[in-house]
């Protein structure tokens, strides 16, 4: 019991520094999906080009990213981009996050793009339309729909993910409850506090995303 | 006899996929505002003919004329070739993102770059014909098949095709679905639209063609008045395939 209270006496005394962490954790995250996103929209695009050097550099970079562990990416590109192109220390963690999350978003739209049937692409040909204009404009929407589920679940890992960035010495969420943790020797406490907070956004995320399911269910 | 003019006109025309030889030697000419009719059996190649007709499948051999003119990948933009010859599915294939009326405006408006207000006044008319005037803003998937049918025949209309294809437009309706679509197939054929029909039913072959060509494994057989054809074929196999349909 005694326990229990002073969980909540850390968790309630800690949160201005904790939304410090949560501000730089959802920045964080927001920069790398976004950019993960159209990087994996290039590479979704590179893999269905039908053209043999493009698909091969799609590969590659997919097999790279699964490859190698996260925090190994993070940190050769915190040290490539810090030290020898002065990048700063967040945009070096908001690359190393979208370099790694855009190789399996580039999986999920691909996936999509080709879920779609055959006859929709056709449909578009026979009106006279281009490719890039079929493809813009009557696979790719039908294919986000269908890739909402999975690129919310993906969302949801990349922001867990982000907070591998505190080994790069980002005060994060994470980062800020290692340093409180140590600091007071409470690790547990601390932890126990971030946990919640990332239950927290993948709550309201994982809402978010049956929304948009719900929303984009009308036509179909 | 008549001088109407020459819309499609094929001329020795080959096709194969891979080593399979689907269309062998065909020739064809559709008259402006004639009906023609395409019968075989399943795997004849009736459907490789159409798409070979606007370009979704690239011919191996032999000549594509439109309006006269040969049509060839050097030499046109296949994407413009398309817009002249419109394409009804089997299966519709509407886009299920957009409205129905979304639907119809889609290609004059991104492709022709027709200005909204009126793509949407020309498109709403079309509907209208089709007999669809309260189902603007609905999505396709609350309509029956019949009905989707009815939008994909307008939606290939707004783009003012000089010719329509139709690959079995009839074949993945409930059978009391069939006759609205073939009512409005009759009608466009009575306004003087070319059209280029595979179908399996006979009665609107009859009724509607003015001219019926039987395929068999990829060669046309016969080609004549649906009267000649159903009724005194020269062929066998075409009398074998008319009383195994009928
Ligand atoms: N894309 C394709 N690739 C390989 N074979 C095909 C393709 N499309 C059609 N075929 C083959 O070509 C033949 C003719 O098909 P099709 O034109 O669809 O006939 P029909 O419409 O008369 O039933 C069939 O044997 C079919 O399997
Ligand atoms: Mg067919």
């Amino acid at each position: 019991m005694a326990a229990i209270m002073h969980f909540f006496d850390v968790f309630i005394n800690s949160y201005d520094v904790f939304l410090d962490g949560l501000w730089i954790t959802f920045k964080l995250s927001l920069a790398s999906l976004v950019i993960a996103f159209f990087i994996g929209l290039f590479f979704a695009v590179l893999k269905i080009s039908n053209i043999r050097i493009l698909e091969w550099i799609a590969d590659a970079y997919i097999w790279i990213v699964r490859g190698t562990p996260l925090i190994v990416q993070i940190f050769i590109l915190f040290y490539g981009l810090t030290d020898i192109l002065l990048i700063p220390m967040f945009w070096a963690g908001v690359a190393g996050l979208a370099f790694h999350s855009g190789a399996y978003i580039a999986e999920i739209i691909r996936g999509a793009i080709q879920s779609i049937e055959k006859g929709q692409r056709e449909a578009g040909r026979s009106l006279g339309m281009s490719t890039s204009l079929t493809m813009r404009r009557i696979i790719l929407p039908q294919a986000f729909r269908r890739a909402v589920p999975s690129l919310g679940n993906q969302f949801i890992i990349g922001i867990k993910d982000s907070s591998l960035v505190s080994f790069i010495g980002m005060q994060d969420l994470f980062g800020v409850a290692s340093t409180m943790g140590s600091n007071s020797f409470d690790y547990l406490s601390y932890f126990f506090t971030v946990a919640v907070y990332y239950l927290f956004i993948v709550l309201v995320l994982t809402v978010l995303v049956n929304r948009i399911e719900k929303r984009l269910a009308v036509s179909d | 006899m008549d001088n109407k003019k020459e819309i499609i006109r094929v001329d020795q025309l080959n096709k194969s996929f891979g080593d399979l030889h689907v269309l062998k030697d065909i020739d064809l000419t559709v008259m402006e505002s004639e009906v023609v009719v395409l019968i075989g059996a399943s795997g004849s190649g009736k459907s490789t003919l159409l798409r070979c007709l606007n370009f979704l499948e690239m011919k191996n051999g032999g000549e594509i004329f439109l309006d006269g003119e040969k049509i060839n990948k050097s030499t046109h933009d296949l994407n413009d070739i398309r817009q002249r010859v419109g394409m009804v599915f089997q299966h519709f294939n509407l886009f299920p993102h957009k409205t129905v009326l979304g639907n119809v405006i889609e290609a004059p408006i991104h492709v022709k770059g027709e200005n909204k207000a009126n793509a949407i006044k020309e498109g709403k008319k079309l509907l209208d014909k089709v007999g669809l005037e309260d189902k603007y803003d609905v999505y396709p998937s609350t309509l029956s098949g019949g009905q989707k049918q009815r939008v994909a025949i307008a939606r290939a209309l707004a783009m003012k095709p000089e010719v329509m294809l139709f690959d079995e437009p009839t074949s993945a309706l409930d059978p009391e679905l069939v006759g609205e679509v073939l009512s409005t197939m009759k009608e466009l054929a009575e306004e003087g639209m070319t059209m280029v029909v595979v179908t399996h039913e006979m009665g609107f072959a009859r009724e509607v063609g003015d001219w019926v060509v039987y395929m068999h494994d990829g060669r046309i057989i016969e080609y004549g008045h649906p009267n000649e054809i159903f009724d005194q074929p020269r062929e066998e196999r075409t009398r074998s395939f008319i009383s195994s349909v009928l």
